[in-house]
């Protein structure tokens, strides 16, 4: 299909706001009379809180406090259940669980007066790990700490450990990281008995905190407005928690009257809001002399810290991604999501699968040592083909050849060559060089039948100088949404870019186009936003108004008179789901995803062995993502991508004490600067799916998976070190290389 | 009620226009900057001097306004984001970053404009190795700095054209 302008690198549509630092983000609002918000937190593990004391030289009767029970409505923020307070009361189950609000126009003092809280609390015996959890040392979270398990059966699993020539297992542990988005979090509401509640903030996804505050305040849908302000990076991490600091700044101002502003410092956003799931997984596999994969049965289990959140969705994606682009007729996979007394885990990029994608990538490069196999040749001879099915008993149905992708992403990183003179050089060197990949699969969308359950919703209207308003939901923080939506909206339209104008995502004013997550954005709101502008355009022609082949001058001429004849020019679309995509939600198989993006990566490593510290050298990124709308924002979100998964592999590592982060200071946790990280090579290719706009599929978690396996691959390569978990400090390094000598 | 210290008076020039304020001593810049001149284009990070957000130049040397007391400010001369651009004309760098994808959330963009044009002053024509070193105090979490490092070669480009 020629284009006009999908495809093109059309420049940041807010790019000007930008790099002028004319952007309003959150902390650049004020309102008059604005008071500021601070969060007392009981920073106990587990405990019964007892009384409150008010303490110190502060003039207590100037602040505005809040507790638990001055909440309107329901204390829970509804997320997939309300488990989680929004306000303690009671118990703390988390150490950075809130109990008390303060608010007061001087911040400064606000500070103080936050010290002279003092919480009574009286310890109850917490947990900290997976394996207390299972073994219910305590039982923390309903019955059993499980918030959520699965089971994925293709096959027959245990026919296949008899017959096969080789079994071989490992176990793969992977950390907590946060996003470190570096707008940290904040809010302002202003809320009243008369005019409702109202925030402003950073955030991803606008009705999720519009639904929160409706059950927080017991208050009618239309009494609650959300406005997205220009956000500062998400990554995942602006999908929740944002439900939270809206709801503690809203529950101020209903009672001090005024509006009230909470932004979280660097440290307090790193202990209090949520992180990727630490994981555990154990393979076991099948496989014959030939390399041919005959069994593979995963057990997965990430850890949910205290409330439910959205461990089971993110355990879900963990699952199904968990045997990766392989044909193997017997799978198996037990999964779970639990308890412990830690602040909950959320999303972040990637949303369970770079978990359990290290794990299986890191497995089979040992798998194919264990018989004497190149790491290539065994992923070669088990590739999936369309025809053949996924984990999820899901039947490929578009054109894939990861095959493909891996010889070009060899091709580009010189692959065969490095490893054999990296083999000859290594012996002699203090310096060792290794060359690893990863292949993989990211499905875009809500998994199963989530799509068809979010109904989501986009509305396009024109104005009487030509110019067409998208409304949607979904929001701007950096992926490039308002640019992508323009794109396709101006090439459906047969207008430019800057005819079409993105409206601020405000719940007051535009409909629910779902969250800003899932790699969902460009792919499935997209196409809503491609069939919205088609109807405008569908109008203006059975009007008689406009023939195709017109100009944008006379899109705009033709507007006019149907404004002033008929009234508003405009669309309202809503998500149908493809009748051919079945998802049978009870045995967990089936049409996981509408599309997936597929993809290999290359890393090349140096490891100094002195001090154990990996450099990455070269990085190439190779996948096939559908049609790309946007070059330069495409690459954007494969670069940044891969820098978050190299600080995942290598440096970003959370120290836990208690169940509180204890180095939530961006000097001791260490993400890449731009001292750390190598040429990041980029490259797609391009099938397109007819499900998404001018064939697109979603990109935007795909990097996440594929880099931290390839890494840990090429150290493996470099040192002989069998590499289970991740980060590779210098410090676990130093221990797996030791493993090996002992 | 705690003691207070006292504001002070603070005369110093902002992106080239004279400005007197008071500020108690120990202020940051950074809330001096957004709160008293509502200059809110440069950007708090961290607080503690590792993100780079908050960039500023004082007297021409690249600060982060995040750790310097507004009494240091008194005398010298700052420029802020809101004083790269020549009216509504954009400098080369910050032009190179819309079109070569340098900014994506926006957030690091101004400091790291700032750090960019700071640089260039000193480096007309930098190597890359200048531009990662010159680029090392400012933390991105969008872009992994490929395409940063693209406008910035982008922006010398346009420059020697011009020149």
């Amino acid at each position: 299909m020629e284009t006009r302008i999908i495809g093109k690198s059309v420049p940041r549509k807010e790019g000007r706001e930008k790099v002028t630092g004319r952007a309003r983000y959150v902390d650049d609002i004020t309102f008059p009379g604005m008071l500021h918000g601070v969060t007392v937190r009981g920073q106990a593990p587990r405990a019964r809180i007892g009384a409150i004391h008010f303490e110190g030289d502060i003039p207590w009767n100037e602040f505005t406090i809040v507790t638990a029970k001055d909440i309107p409505g329901k204390n829970g923020i509804a997320l997939l259940i309300e488990d989680q307070p929004c306000l303690a009361a009671g118990f703390v189950n988390h150490p950075e669980e809130a109990i008390v609000l303060l608010a007061h126009h001087d911040k400064y003092l606000l500070e103080e007066a936050r010290r002279a809280v003092r919480v009574e609390l009286d310890p109850l015996p917490p947990i900290f790990t997976m394996e207390e959890s299972l073994a219910r040392k305590q039982v923390i979270w309903g019955s059993d700490n499980i918030f959520k398990s699965f089971l994925v059966e293709k096959g027959n699993v245990d026919a296949a450990w008899l017959t096969a020539d080789y079994v071989i297992e490992g176990t793969f542990e992977t950390g907590a990281q946060e996003q470190l988005y570096i707008e940290p979090q904040g809010m302002i509401a202003r809320a009243s008995a008369q005019d409702g509640v109202t925030v402003w903030g950073s955030l991803q996804c606008p009705y999720y905190v519009h639904k929160a505050l409706t059950i927080l305040f017991g208050l009618p849908k239309d009494r609650i407005r959300v406005v997205q302000t220009e956000t500062g990076g998400g990554f995942g991490g602006k999908e929740e928690y944002p439900s939270m600091i809206a709801a503690h700044a809203a529950l101020l101002a209903w009672k001090s009257g005024k509006p009230v502003k909470i932004i979280y410092d660097r440290a307090e956003d790193m202990a209090a809001t949520t992180k990727r799931h630490p994981s555990r997984t154990h393979h076991r596999t099948a496989v014959t002399r030939d390399g041919k994969l005959l069994a593979m049965e995963i057990d997965f289990t990430i850890d949910g810290g205290a409330y439910e959140t959205l461990s089971p969705v993110v355990l879900s994606r963990g699952t199904i991604h968990a045997a990766g682009p392989y044909n193997c007729p017997n799978v198996r996979i037990r999964s779970r999501a639990v308890a412990t007394n830690a602040p909950p885990h959320g999303a972040f990029r990637g949303f369970g699968a770079p978990q359990s994608v290290f794990a299986l990538e890191r497995h089979l490069d040992r798998v194919a040592k264990a018989i004497g196999l190149s790491p290539e040749e065994l992923r070669r001879r088990n590739f999936i083909q369309e025809g053949q099915t996924l984990a999820v008993s899901q039947v490929v149905r578009e054109k894939v050849d990861v095959a493909r992708l891996m010889d070009r992403a060899f091709e580009l990183s010189g692959y065969h060559a490095k490893r054999k003179l990296f083999d000859a050089q290594n012996r002699d060197s203090s310096i060792r060089k290794g060359i690893g990949f990863a292949s993989f699969l990211h499905g875009a969308g809500f998994t199963g039948s989530g799509e068809e359950y979010l109904a989501s919703e986009v509305a396009a209207e024109a104005t009487r100088d030509g110019q067409v308003r998208i409304l949607a939901a979904s929001t701007e923080m950096g992926q490039g949404t308002n640019t992508i939506f323009s794109q396709i909206a101006a090439e459906t339209l047969a207008l430019n870019p800057d005819q079409i104008e993105i409206v601020q995502p405000d719940t007051g004013n535009v409909p629910n186009s779902g969250p800003t997550v899932a790699s969902r954005t460009s792919m499935i709101v997209g196409k809503l936003v491609e069939s919205a502008a088609r109807e405008i355009q569908q109008k203006l022609i059975q009007s008689s108004l406009l023939q195709p082949g017109y100009s944008p001058m006379e899109f705009a001429e033709a507007a006019r008179q149907f404004i002033e004849r008929s009234g508003p020019l405009n669309s309202f679309i809503k998500y149908q789901h493809p009748r051919d995509l079945h998802w049978d939600d009870e045995r967990y198989r089936g049409d996981a995803y509408g599309a997936y993006a597929w993809a290999v990566y290359v890393a090349e490593v140096s490891v100094d062995m002195r001090t154990a510290e990996a450099r990455i050298e070269d990085f190439v990124a190779v996948q096939e993502v559908g049609k790309v709308i946007n070059p330069v924002l495409a690459a954007g979100q494969i670069e940044g991508g891969v820098a978050q998964g190299i600080g995942f592999a290598l440096y970003e590592n959370i120290v836990w004490q208690e169940g509180r982060m204890a180095n939530g200071q961006m000097t001791n946790y260490i993400m890449p600067t731009s001292m750390d990280l190598p040429p990041i090579r980029v490259f797609f290719e391009e099938i397109p799916y007819g499900g998404g706009p001018a064939g697109a599929k979603g990109i935007g978690e795909l990097p996440l998976d594929g880099t931290a396996p390839a890494i840990a691959n090429a150290i493996a390569h470099a040192t002989g070190a069998d590499i289970t978990r991740i980060p590779i400090t210098p410090e676990i390094l130093l221990e797996m290389l030791e493993a090996v000598h002992a | 009620m705690p003691e207070r210290a006292r504001k002070i008076p603070i005369r110093c020039e902002v992106n080239g226009q004279p400005v007197a304020l008071e500020a108690y001593p120990m202020a940051r810049l950074l809330d001096v900057l957004r709160e008293e001149l509502a200059l809110t284009g440069t950007k708090e990070g961290c607080g503690e001097g590792e993100c780079g957000a908050c960039a500023v130049e004082m007297d021409g040397a690249l600060v982060n306004s995040c750790l310097v007391p507004a009494l240091h400010a008194e005398g010298t001369k700052i420029r802020t984001i809101e004083g790269v651009a020549n009216g509504d004309c954009l400098h080369t760098v910050q032009q190179a970053f819309i079109t070569h994808g340098g900014s994506q959330c926006g957030i690091c963009t101004p400091g790291m404009i700032l750090a960019a044009v700071n640089l260039l002053a000193r480096h007309p024509r930098p190597t890359a190795a200048q531009i990662r070193e010159g680029l090392a105090g400012n933390l991105c979490r969008c872009t992994g700095y490929i395409k940063i490092f693209e406008s910035v070669v982008e922006a010398c480009r346009i420059s020697e054209r011009a020149e």
